[in-house]
């Protein structure tokens, strides 16, 4: 894709067989990669595969075929009517936790990263440093210190436990500073402030259209990583009512063991093809975009 | 120039030789203070009281008394913890290299022009980054499952328990294959995104000095990805650390060979759910930070080193 883009010395271009730019395509190698995709796809297919079955057919037949009845919507209602509908409550609530979390996250370290790569303030190398020593504190070392201090405030057992420690994303604000040290040039601010734009002001109709694809990584990788969350909400919520879905499917598949065993497999598998549909497709729909966002970070690296 | 904010230019006495000393500008605080806000809510603030929290502890008579560093003393003659550490530890040393060096591999395939559908592949291979962990291991579980995965058909095949993905002397390489392939498109990215950044010159200039094939990629594309392998090895370090979601999950259908000290942080996890050590529990949570940092950090330097040569 990106070699259409560079520029061809016109030397070169007469034996584009033997240029390192435009060499022979190679079979072998491209069979070698698939077994990359194949290692990559083959978990997603099995799960795909085997939503269509029902609970004995995941028991008695071979994984990567198809069971000996289509049971697809039958599981697809189960999963969604299964405890009075509990499923659709969690996805609600992923989706809160998305939209709230790294939405927040993604806008705070734009602003901050901006901020940082476009003004000299005092205290702006201190803030700098804090905030990547932060990269390196492991994240689950807070997690219970976070815990005590919103359970001492009564805030354990809310959507807002979860989404205030979402809204702070230190590599974010990593990338949007180093994007915009070259994708919003200084000249561009200050003619804008000759015509009398307040700095603000300038932000919201210029500058942030420019961080774009820089914004668009970031909000890739918080929306991923919100969706994706774990930890947290094990350790914030006892009320499955705000359970996200990961918490929740992990509840049902440990249902299969222990005293009260009720196994629930298909509604397992179920569960967890319709919860990385969504983000699948906003995945392959924003990966497209974010390519040059990523590319700025690794040059300054 | 500083007609938003008043105050600093009060502040800062307005001296003649103002070129060498100029106003303090304050503009950046703007853009920069809802992010610095939060950071000190949900960083900041949980870091200090870890730090406090450790300083103490919870006894059934005397209640919450000051002990200084006697839970760090207790810590460090912890079998529990170190035998967790050396298992993080086991996996970071097996399991980073190999996923890295697959993800280098990947990433030099997809930029190389001899690749059909190089998109395709760079897509797809990234693809299991957006699986949750949970989900993942959910999936991995089932196929390593006895009962209806993909081993048990290898070993129906084979007549024989060949494989078996829950043993305890096999665990950690089944908890390993989940996160390679979790993370082995998303290393992958990282190192395509270095490669990326090459000027086409280099190479020009690399084909007139007649290098081919593996020179290109010894003396131009390792060197371009040098810095992203290094922040990669340091994403990976911090990581492996923090094991946690994977064993967690698997831990129903592996009991035997999941303790719930298997991974430091789930022992912190543990003392603290299931335990209600808070005090020794934040104690191993800052004594885990601080070992990452430090290696995180010696990893850093060393990379830089390199550099520098």
């Amino acid at each position: 894709m990106s070699v259409t883009q560079r520029t061809i010395n016109p030397r070169l271009r007469q034996r584009p067989e033997r240029s390192p730019l435009h060499p022979r395509k190679s079979i072998a190698m491209t069979l070698l990669m698939a077994l990359f995709l194949i290692y990559a796809l083959a978990p997603i297919v099995w799960l795909l595969i085997n939503s269509t079955k029902t609970q004995s057919d995941l028991f008695s037949t071979f994984g990567l075929s198809f069971g000996h009845s289509f049971a697809f919507f039958h599981n697809v209602k189960e999963t969604f009517t299964y405890q009075n509908g509990i499923f659709l409550r969690w996805l609600g609530n992923t989706l809160l936790y998305v939209v709230l979390g790294a939405g927040g996250a993604t806008f705070l370290a734009t602003l901050a990263g901006y901020g940082l790569a476009k003004y000299r303030f005092p205290g702006r190398s201190a803030y700098f440093a804090v905030v990547l020593g932060a990269v390196a504190v492991p994240g689950t070392a807070l997690a219970v210190p976070t815990f005590l201090l919103f359970s001492q405030i009564g805030m354990t057992n809310t959507p807002w436990s979860i989404i205030i420690p979402s809204l702070i994303n230190p590599f974010g604000l990593y990338l949007i500073w180093v994007y915009a040290v070259d994708s919003v040039p200084t000249e561009i601010l200050e003619a804008a402030r000759l015509d009398g734009a307040g700095e603000m002001r300038i932000f919201f109709t210029v500058s942030w259209r420019l961080l774009l694809p820089g914004i668009v990584t970031v909000a890739l990788f918080s929306i991923v990583a919100t969706w994706n969350n774990y930890f947290l909400p094990l350790i914030m919520l006892s009320d499955p009512h705000w359970y996200p879905l990961t918490v929740g499917l992990n509840q049902w598949s440990a249902q299969a063991s222990g005293v009260s065993a009720d196994p629930i497999f298909n509604l397992v598998v179920t569960g967890s093809l319709i919860t990385i549909v969504p983000i699948v497709a906003i995945f392959l729909f924003l990966q497209r975009f974010w390519q040059s966002g990523l590319g700025a970070g690794a040059v300054k690296q | 120039m500083s007609t938003v904010t008043e105050e600093p230019v009060a502040a800062t006495p307005v001296v003649a030789t103002a070129r060498n000393r100029p106003v303090p500008d304050w503009r950046g605080w703007l853009f920069t203070w809802p992010f610095a806000v939060v950071f000190v809510v949900v960083f900041i603030a949980p870091l200090t009281y870890a730090v406090w929290l450790s300083l103490f502890q919870d006894k059934l008579i005397g209640g919450n008394s000051f002990v200084g560093l006697a839970n760090y003393t207790t810590a460090l003659h912890d079998a529990d913890l170190w035998s967790g550490f050396g298992r993080v530890f086991l996996f970071l040393v097996v399991q980073v290299p190999i996923m890295l060096a697959l993800s280098l591999i990947a990433a030099l395939a997809v930029d190389s022009a001899r690749l059909y559908a190089r998109g395709l592949f760079r897509v797809v291979i990234f693809l299991p980054y957006a699986v949750p962990a949970v989900v993942a291991v959910l999936m991995w579980g089932f196929l390593y499952s006895n009962n209806f995965g993909l081993t048990a058909s290898i070993n129906g095949w084979l007549g024989h328990d060949l494989l078996k993905p829950f043993a305890p002397r096999w665990i950690l390489t089944s908890i390993g294959n989940i996160v390679t392939w979790e993370y082995v498109g998303y290393n992958m990215v990282i190192f395509y995104s270095a490669l990326k950044t090459i000027p086409a010159e280099l190479y020009e200039a690399a084909e007139i000095d007649g290098a081919r094939g593996w020179q290109v990629i010894k003396a131009i594309k390792l060197p371009a990805a040098r810095g992203a392998i290094v922040i990669a090895t340091i994403f990976s370090i911090i990581g492996s650390f923090q094991l946690f979601n994977e064993p967690n999950v698997l831990k129903p259908l592996a009991h035997n060979a999941i303790t719930s000290a298997f991974t430091p942080n789930m022992y912190a996890y543990n003392l603290s759910f299931a335990g209600q050590q808070y005090n020794y529990s934040a104690t191993i949570a800052i004594i885990m930070g601080l070992l990452t940092a430090v290696i995180a950090y010696v990893v850093q330097l060393r990379g830089s080193r390199k550099e520098d040569r």
